[in-house]
């Protein structure tokens, strides 16, 4: 699993159209996104109100029921303890979107203000912070979030803050890059000079500016972070039993490949559908937000 | 140029450094001590005391850290704990395994992906062009464990065609050797053929809109030889420079997919190595997969200076 | 340009006749593929200490004695033991025109030498198994003497395993402490090569002294760790044998003609230990009251773990041996499940309920199944068990710091019911992780190290049982059985309780 940082570059903010109302416009030009965006807010609603529409409880064994087929009282068939799947994949929705969306939100949190840090101090800040980003980069990134989700012991809340360290780096690149490519224009020149203070000049003037890009590779990390709670869990150090995530569902399906091979197919298509989803929003976040196009 | 190349490699040096802090210090703020695991089920304390003698662990953690980069500086990796083999020793037979796996994958991300990127740019806006994206977007979100263990299911379960696991060396038998490692190369070149696939289109199109190719387009060239001869030279420059990448990250991200596989590799060595909390050997092999990642970003940027003379400011 | 056929055709008979040739010539050397679970440890027998590598040693090295089906000690490089009168001398005769490997003899000197290491070499893990040895003597070429500190009878069943194996001192000495890299005992197959995580190659060792029964040429150990790729290469046939079949593949294997499987009740056995004194978290959960502990025994069905997780496979049990075991005692049978006597014992103890128990459970499939089937048939009598999952590295220290209310634990088992018990149960022990102490239950362990056969042994053993049964801190489920699935062409093999393959007297079709 690698992490790309994908910039568009800067906008300008001299436009007559408010940049919001421009992205959306575009946004909506693109099918393809808007459909992600449909499927992804159809994911969370089923996460939202798993407990409305799971058609069994989730952890509800049933030892008469082991290991059985999809059939019409079971559309997804059965676990190993007779549990329902289709239960366990919709309530394991929860799971998974919200270390999707919660370790990004503390990679943002963390990154964001570091890059702005090294990208507009400069000097030994930044050649300290940059250098040891570079190494966290260099570093595996599955490894990393083994040894941090292992370190500060298996639930999901460990394993969204582990995925969320492991994912910061990219943000303090993204940041600082865009920063460094603001801060010589005018307008910031100009702020400065009125006296305005770092952290204000930093907020208002340079973070907007950062934005988009921020907000496209985010969607995209989303997706990452979707992955790597499922790998987690798979190895045991993410969602704790009997709660089910997608990923712990495919570490129990992985013995009864042969004799229950349903087992791994539907949370393996359920990782799948909803990370292509935030790959395809990315995507048209990004030619909507990119101000050299039309 | 000189002077731009030998501050990079200067900037490597606190690089590297921090990797090695990095990785030493979250291999000790694990939970769980080496030695008790060393010790087996028994769990007898003269034996536990006296590993931990024997490897240092009961010194202060700055200390073994001194330690062990004192070896690392005379070019020793140090001892596994558990195998009790040295870890340069153990790195140099597994480094072929993950190298031939590393180079398939990205012999089917190279075709793959620069294949269908082209096409897709060639015919932007058609049919084809839409396929190819889904297909690269496929690549990118189909979580690798999971192809893994559905390629295992159709190809060595159902039709029994592969075998599911295991890894022979093409030294020794290099039909069985494609056999053993085609399945795991593919998951891992189908992820990065997606991302080359992506790259691959925007510097084809932008190649293809350039000056260079109008002007050959207007001397009446055949549109294949515009498109081979021209637009493709200039467009994969970078696409190269991201393989270069990809394939640093290969050499050590292909944990999971070593695991379902059971390839013998790199990946593998530092998860075992990690729950068994063999300290030396994760360092070690981190250590080097680390900085040959970096070293290859920076083969990738030099690369790119080259070509692209602008950026030599 | 027409071809020249007859070229072509010679070339062809060429081909083809070296093909059939190459092909007699595999199938004369013949080649036993072994499936491991796991990679093995150093393969030095001071040095080692995990289950796998006790597979791999079964083929190089022999120990002084072995074991048998029934579970008697037999001997193997030794002929005879004794023991002295007051139980504190050992004689042990050695069969002779034994060689190692390198062709060194086996000698009293050798097995002095071998003991000696293990007792004293610098991270040995045989120190404690031989602990109570205090002198080895060397009477003559083929008779050694051991004198121990006091009566200890376990020590005849510690020489059936590691602690018994006798290794070249001519290699060990060259060696040192990289014995390991290249081991060199006097079993049936000799150490050729070792590839980390790939495989471990042994070759027929022609001058082994019982030769006529092995019938392979060479042996290889492949460590696959996941067991359904393990079945898919013993079915597709690059593999001969697998240990560790899952219980759940029984079936499958069943019904496949060219397969076999070797099945037998292992000496392990899993348990929930809870945790009774062990620091803080003793004070509230299940160490509250022994009551507490026994409401949790009746709500608990072992049938059903063992139907739902294990096919029905495996054999449930109370007791830290199984029901087939001669020191069984029978006079505590498996109880059946009884909620509404569960929640009246936890009631009579006085429990707020749902009692809230933190439950850390080893990181692999099975315990995680066999730990959700207790959380949900503990809640239906008042329990809310909260599953934590851990890797067994960290489950380790947490376990001995206290860091813990129950812990879900499995035991590979020992051949006397001494090492099944003794570590666990008396006071300050290593593996006593609840932190139980009862002197009595000390000096009933200790009475029965002194006595010697099942028939003293056993009416100490069951003192001891019934203590451990009202108030003991572990709850003993299910003993799981060795499953090594074979291919049919596979004759002669047996399968004995303690998992190991044995080669001896096994052939190819």
């Amino acid at each position: 699993m690698s992490m790309q940082a994908s910039s568009p570059p800067a906008s300008t903010p001299l436009t007559l159209e408010s940049p919001g109302a421009r992205a959306w416009r575009r946004l909506k030009a693109r099918p393809s996104a808007l459909v992600a965006l449909g499927v992804i807010v159809l994911l969370i609603a089923m996460a939202v109100f798993a407990p409305l529409i799971a058609p069994y409880d989730p952890i509800k064994q049933n030892y008469l029921l082991v290991r059985k087929a999809p059939s019409w009282l079971h559309w997804m068939g059965t676990d190993e303890v007779g549990r329902d799947l289709l239960a366990r994949v919709i309530w394991g929705a929860r799971a998974s979107l919200s270390a999707g969306v919660i370790s990004v939100g503390i990679a943002l949190l963390i990154g964001v203000p570091l890059g702005l840090i090294a990208g507009y101090r400069g000097g030994w800040t930044d050649a300290l912070i940059s250098r040891f980003t570079d190494a966290m980069l260099a570093c595996p990134f599955l490894i990393l979030a083994i040894a941090l989700a292992a370190f500060l012991g298996p639930s999901l809340g460990n394993a969204m803050i582990a995925i969320g360290i492991t994912a910061t780096p990219i943000f303090v690149r993204l940041t600082r890059g865009q920063t460094l490519a603001i801060k010589t224009e005018d307008y910031i020149e100009a702020a400065r000079a009125v006296g305005n203070p770092v952290h204000r000049i930093a907020l208002r003037h340079i973070l907007p500016n950062v934005l988009p890009s921020l907000l496209v590779q985010a969607t995209l990390t989303v997706a990452t972070a979707i992955i790597a709670e499922a790998s987690l869990s798979f190895l045991g150090l993410g969602q704790q039993p009997p709660l089910p995530s997608w990923g712990s569902m495919l570490n129990a399906a992985q013995r009864f490949l042969t004799n229950a091979p349903w087992m791994a197919v539907w949370p393996g298509l359920a990782i799948f559908v909803s990370v292509i989803c935030f790959n395809l929003l990315g995507d048209g976040l990004r030619d909507a937000l990119d101000p050299r196009s039309k | 140029m000189f002077t731009l190349i030998s501050k990079r490699l200067i900037q490597l040096l606190p690089t590297v450094f921090f990797v090695s802090v990095i990785i030493f210090s979250l291999q000790h703020l694990l939970p769980g001590d080496p030695a008790m695991i060393m010790a087996g089920e028994d769990n007898d304390p003269a034996v536990i005391a006296q590993i931990r003698a024997q490897y240092h662990l009961d010194q202060p953690i700055p200390v073994q850290y001194l330690f062990w980069i004192k070896g690392v500086l005379s070019g020793n990796l140090g001892e596994s704990m558990r195998l009790k083999v040295a870890v340069s020793e153990l790195v140099t037979t597994k480094l072929p395994v993950t190298l031939q796996l590393a180079v398939m994958a990205m012999i089917i991300a190279l075709v793959i992906g620069v294949g269908l990127g082209i096409l897709s740019a060639v015919y932007k806006g058609r049919a084809l062009d839409s396929l190819v994206n889904v297909l690269g977007l496929i690549g990118i979100s189909t979580p690798n464990f999971w192809l893994g263990i559905m390629l295992i299911f159709l190809f060595s379960v159902e039709l029994g065609w592969l075998p599911a696991s295991g890894y022979v060396s093409p030294f020794e038998d290099f039909w069985q050797s494609m056999r053993t490692t085609i399945m795991p190369a593919f998951v891992l070149g189908n992820a990065i053929a997606g991302v080359l696939m992506r790259h691959t289109r925007g510097a084809m199109l932008q190649a293809l809109s350039s000056d260079y190719v109008r002007t050959a387009r207007a001397k009446g060239l055949l549109e294949r030889v515009v498109v081979i001869k021209h637009a493709m030279r200039n467009a994969l420059t970078p696409v190269i420079t991201l393989g270069a990448l990809e394939f640093g990250t290969l050499l050590s991200g292909a944990v999971l997919t070593e695991q379902i596989f059971t390839i013998p590799g790199f990946g593998k060595l530092i998860v075992d190595a990690v729950f068994n909390r063999d300290y030396a050997v994760v360092q070690g092999v981190v250590l080097v997969t680390a900085s040959t990642y970096i070293l290859l970003n920076l083969l990738a940027d030099i690369g790119y200076i080259l070509v692209n003379p602008r950026l030599r400011d | 340009m027409t071809p020249n056929w007859k070229t072509l055709l010679l070339t062809g008979c060429l081909v083809a006749s070296a093909g059939l040739f190459g092909m007699g010539a595999a199938s004369a050397q013949t080649n036993f593929k072994i499936g491991l679970a796991e990679d093995p440890d150093v393969l030095d027998p001071s040095l080692a200490r995990s289950y796998v590598g006790r597979i791999v040693f079964a083929s190089l090295c022999d120990k002084l004695f072995d074991i048998d089906d029934k579970l008697n000690i037999v001997p193997q490089l030794a002929l005879s033991s004794t023991v002295s009168a007051d139980g504190k001398e050992m004689v042990i005769k050695l069969r002779p025109d034994v060689k190692f490997h390198d062709g060194e003899p086996m000698d009293a000197e050798a097995v002095r030498f071998s003991l000696d290491r293990h007792l004293n070499m610098p991270g040995s893990f045989r120190k404690p198994e031989l602990g109570a040895v205090s002198e080895i003597v060397v009477v003559d070429p083929l008779t050694v003497k051991l004198v121990l500190k006091s009566p200890f009878s376990p020590l005849l069943a510690q020489l059936t395993d590691r602690a018994g194996m006798i290794v070249s001192p001519k290699a060990a000495k060259e060696a040192g402490d990289k014995f390991g890299q290249k081991p060199v005992c006097a079993g049936p197959f000799k150490f050729v090569e070792r590839i980390q995580q790939d495989r471990i190659v042994l070759e027929k060792f022609a001058d082994y002294w019982n030769k006529a029964n092995i019938h392979f040429d060479k042996v290889t150990f492949t460590p696959i760790a996941d067991s359904t790729v393990r079945l898919a290469n013993l079915r597709s046939g690059q593999l001969d044998l697998i240990e560790r079949t899952p219980a759940t593949d029984i079936k499958e294997i069943k019904a496949n003609p060219k397969l076999r499987l070797s099945s037998v009740v292992s000496l392990a056995y899993t348990g929930i230990t809870m945790n009774i004194a062990n620091k803080e978290a003793g004070k509230t959960g299940l160490g509250l009251d022994p009551r507490v502990r026994q409401a949790l025994n009746f709500a608990i069905d072992r049938s059903a773990i063992n139907e739902v997780v294990f096919n029905g496979e495996f054999m449930p049990g109370n007791q830290w041996i199984n029901p087939e075991n001669p020191y069984y005692q029978k006079s505590f049978p498996v109880t059946g499940r009884d909620v509404n006597k569960a929640k009246e014992l936890l009631k009579a103890a006085g429990v707020k309920t749902p009692l809230a128990i933190d439950f850390m459970v080893p990181n692999n499939p099975e315990a995680r199944s066999v730990a959700e089937v207790i959380q949900s048939m503990a809640a239906e009598a008042g329990f809310d068990f909260k599953i934590r999952v851990t890797e067994f590295a960290t489950s380790l220290t947490q376990a001995e710091q206290g860091n813990y209310q129950a812990y879900l634990l499995n035991w590979s088992g020992r051949t006397d019911p001494d090492g099944n018990s003794y570590s666990f149960h008396a006071c300050g022990q290593p593996l006593n992780y609840t932190g139980y102490c009862n002197k009595d239950v000390d000096a009933l362990l200790a009475e029965a190290r002194s006595k010697n056969g099942v028939a003293e042994r056993k009416p100490v053993y069951e003192k001891i049982t019934k203590i451990m049964q009202e108030e003991g801190g572990v709850l003993y489920l299910y003993h799981s059985k060795v499953l090594v699935a074979h291919s049919d062409k596979l004759d002669g093999y047996k399968q004995l309780a303690d998992g190991l393959i044995r080669l001896t007297g096994a052939k190819l079709k």
